[in-house]
């Protein structure tokens, strides 16, 4: 949570120095969720995530150099700077992709867990097929409130429960979709009410513990796992920040933001470390010296990466049988 | 070399069947290549493509699907990012609307926005064009559209060869291919050859038909009027070549040039709209690379610029008929700004 919070400040000074063109949308105040959230996944797992998606690919194990690179729009970002900020993705880490489009990911998680689905068949009958490494997958998409308005959610949560997919939807209750509050975009309350429209559990989690995340999570994830299909997760939680870097969030009320700040996760997760006495003081102390030590690394290894020549544009549209270029 | 039996080499099935038989031949290949679509399962979808095909490869296999054009794509993409190819089909072009995002931002875009890193080899098969009264919601051609977005293959098959061998190469390509199917079609016969590497590159035209004054490209249903048209032609001593260039992206251009060599004259056929349809790509290929090949103005012959009409009589004004097309090549003829010799 702290390398999360820490990533996303720096990426925020590192935009004003005009390092990073752009987007960014912080992902502040929410890291319990992403985090809590991929500690229940194994190597087989696979995530879609966000717009605000930062979070999501650091805690599935995401550099920060290649991330910080690609951020940097230079040659060794994840996406060799043709993604940036909302299109970071990494197959081989699980991650299908950040998405520049509210709920964009959803269908296409359902699709992984689809392959995951066969991936059980092809350990059955051909337990020597490497995809059959994957019969214990399952695939989570993270989303916000906004998106569980979309249409794209709802034909996933149908296809999904009626094929027993194992799909972890998990949606990021941040109470504002861009600059709306979740009162005018939405007459319910609890978005997980929306899973008995498809006969499927729909759990909350207090989306700023960690732990709350990880356990509603896991719950979700051996459901998955042993065939009993998909769950909807909504984990409450909220945004510190604007919807983008730059946005002022003023549309908030003071006392609603000073009551999220004072929930803040990685507070919370501090105090309840130290009261069990699970840490020490000095022990914290150091964990946030190496994330300092490693976004420090991140940074100059970003900085040093080259640009792109721009003529690599014209790369990676198609598969190298046409020489992977652009064609008419 | 063996001698193939005539009878294996020159079956004569139906477009219907022949897609039919590339599905079979590419499942039976690949034992992990799915198929999904609305009512593909025991209807066989609504023009009966996919009969059969439950019962032969079973429900795991072939995926009947709830209206969900969205998610259906956005399932098959996500499937073949993980290595799984899928087959889905939008039951009308029409209804790829629905399905936008997830063919244009995502589908199109995978492999750009990774860098490379990543491919999704899958295939939406479309069901597109005019069927008689079939309206202004199931009757479009939108295969322009497509075309116009970068990281989509666009495949238009014309008879029961194209669409069976075009159809293996799709489904083999590691490319996302969109697979245009007309509904008129469907029931049109041709020789198919047998076996299961009876694969047409994607990228290559075909000449339909020989000629040595015109060059008269057509695609889809526009193809057999186009054939009609130059037989037609024919008797009034006007010799027409037929090309189809059977896929859009990438799209044949050594091969129009060949044919542009022989005969110096262009005429296009859609049945689209024509604004901003391909045929207007076509036509500024040919005036940028081969104007010097060039002895006329080049001419379209297209769809109207209308939504498409529910009255069968409508209709068949709406879309370019025999006589339409031969009275463009005429108009071609008589325009020819340079004699054969003087170019």
């Amino acid at each position: 949570m702290v390398l999360i919070r820490r990533f996303e400040e720096r990426a925020a000074e590192l935009r004003s120095l005009g390092y990073i063109p752009g987007f960014l949308h912080p992902y502040i105040g929410q890291e319990a969720v992403a985090v809590g959230a991929c500690a229940a996944l194994g190597p087989h797992d696979y995530i879609t995530s966000t717009h605000r998606g930062h979070g999501h690919i650091l805690a599935r194990g995401g550099d920060p150099r290649y991330m910080y690179a690609e951020l940097f729009a230079r040659r060794d970002g994840y996406n060799r700077a043709k993604g940036g900020s909302l299109h970071i993705a990494n197959i081989e880490l699980g991650i299908i992709g950040a998405n520049g489009i509210v709920g964009g990911g959803i269908p296409i998680a359902v699709g992984a867990g689809l392959a995951l689905k066969q991936a059980r068949q092809i350990a059955v009958h051909h337990p020597d097929d490497p995809r059959a490494r994957r019969a214990d997958g399952v695939a989570v998409t993270f989303f916000g409130d906004g998106a569980s308005n979309q249409g794209a959610f709802h034909e996933s949560l149908n296809l999904a429960a009626l094929w027993r997919l194992p799909v972890i939807f998990i949606c990021e209750n941040n109470l504002y979709g861009e600059f709306t509050p979740q009162h005018k975009h939405q007459t319910i309350r609890d978005i997980a009410t929306r899973a008995s429209s498809y006969a499927i559990p729909g759990l909350i989690a207090d989306g700023n513990d960690v732990l709350d995340v990880y356990r509603v999570v896991s719950k979700a994830a051996e459901d998955a796992r042993k065939g009993r299909g998909p769950t909807l997760v909504e984990c409450k939680t909220y945004r510190h920040r604007g919807h983008y870097e730059g946005d002022m969030g003023q549309y908030r009320p003071a006392e609603e933001v000073a009551f999220w700040l004072e929930a803040d996760p990685i507070k919370n997760y501090r105090r309840l470390l130290l009261a069990g006495a699970i840490c020490t003081e000095d022990e914290l102390r150091a964990l946030d010296q190496a994330v300092e030590q490693e976004l420090e690394e991140a940074v100059a290894f970003a900085k040093a990466s080259p640009p792109p020549a721009p003529e690599e544009a014209l790369e990676d549209v198609f598969v190298e049988s046409y020489g992977g270029r652009a064609l008419l | 070399m063996t001698a193939t039996p005539k009878a294996e080499k020159e079956r004569r099935l139906t477009y219907a069947q022949a897609i039919r038989e590339a599905l079979v031949e590419e499942m039976e290949r690949d034992p992990s290549l799915l198929l999904l679509g609305e009512d593909i399962g025991e209807p066989g979808g609504v023009f009966g493509v996919t009969q059969g095909l439950l019962q032969r490869f079973g429900a795991e296999r072939v995926l009947d699907t709830p209206i969900s054009e969205e998610a259906v794509i956005g399932t098959a993409l996500g499937a073949a990012l993980l290595g799984v190819p899928t087959v889905a089909e939008i039951m009308f072009s029409d209804f790829a609307t629905l399905a936008m995002d997830q063919i244009v931002n995502q589908a199109a875009k995978f492999r750009y926005m990774t860098g490379g890193r990543t491919s999704a080899p899958f295939v939406i098969r479309m069901v597109t064009g005019t069927a008689g009264a079939t309206a202004a919601q199931h009757s479009q051609s939108l295969e322009a559209w497509f075309t116009a977005t970068p990281g989509l293959k666009v495949v238009t098959a014309s008879t029961p060869a194209d669409a069976k061998g075009l159809l293996k190469s799709a489904i083999r390509d590691p490319d996302p291919v969109l697979f245009f199917e007309h509904k008129l079609l469907y029931n049109s016969r041709g020789a198919v050859p047998a076996g299961v590497d009876s694969l047409i590159p994607l990228g290559e035209g075909r000449v339909a038909r020989e000629g040595s004054d015109v060059t008269l490209v057509a695609y889809l249903y526009m193809l057999p009027r186009a054939l009609k048209a130059a037989e037609a032609l024919a008797g009034e001593g006007i010799s027409v070549e037929v090309w189809d260039p059977c896929t859009l992206v990438p799209f044949d251009r050594a091969g129009l040039r060949r044919s542009l060599e022989k005969t110096g004259r262009l005429v296009i056929v859609q049945e689209a709209p024509r604004r901003n349809g391909f045929c207007a790509e076509i036509a500024a290929i040919a005036a940028e690379e081969f104007f010097p090949l060039l002895k006329a103005p080049i001419k379209r012959v297209c769809g109207t610029n209308t939504p498409m009409p529910y009255a069968p009589e409508l209709e068949q004004f709406v879309i370019p008929d025999e006589e339409r097309i031969a009275a463009g090549v005429r108009e071609v003829m008589r325009n020819a700004v340079r004699s054969a010799s003087g170019s």
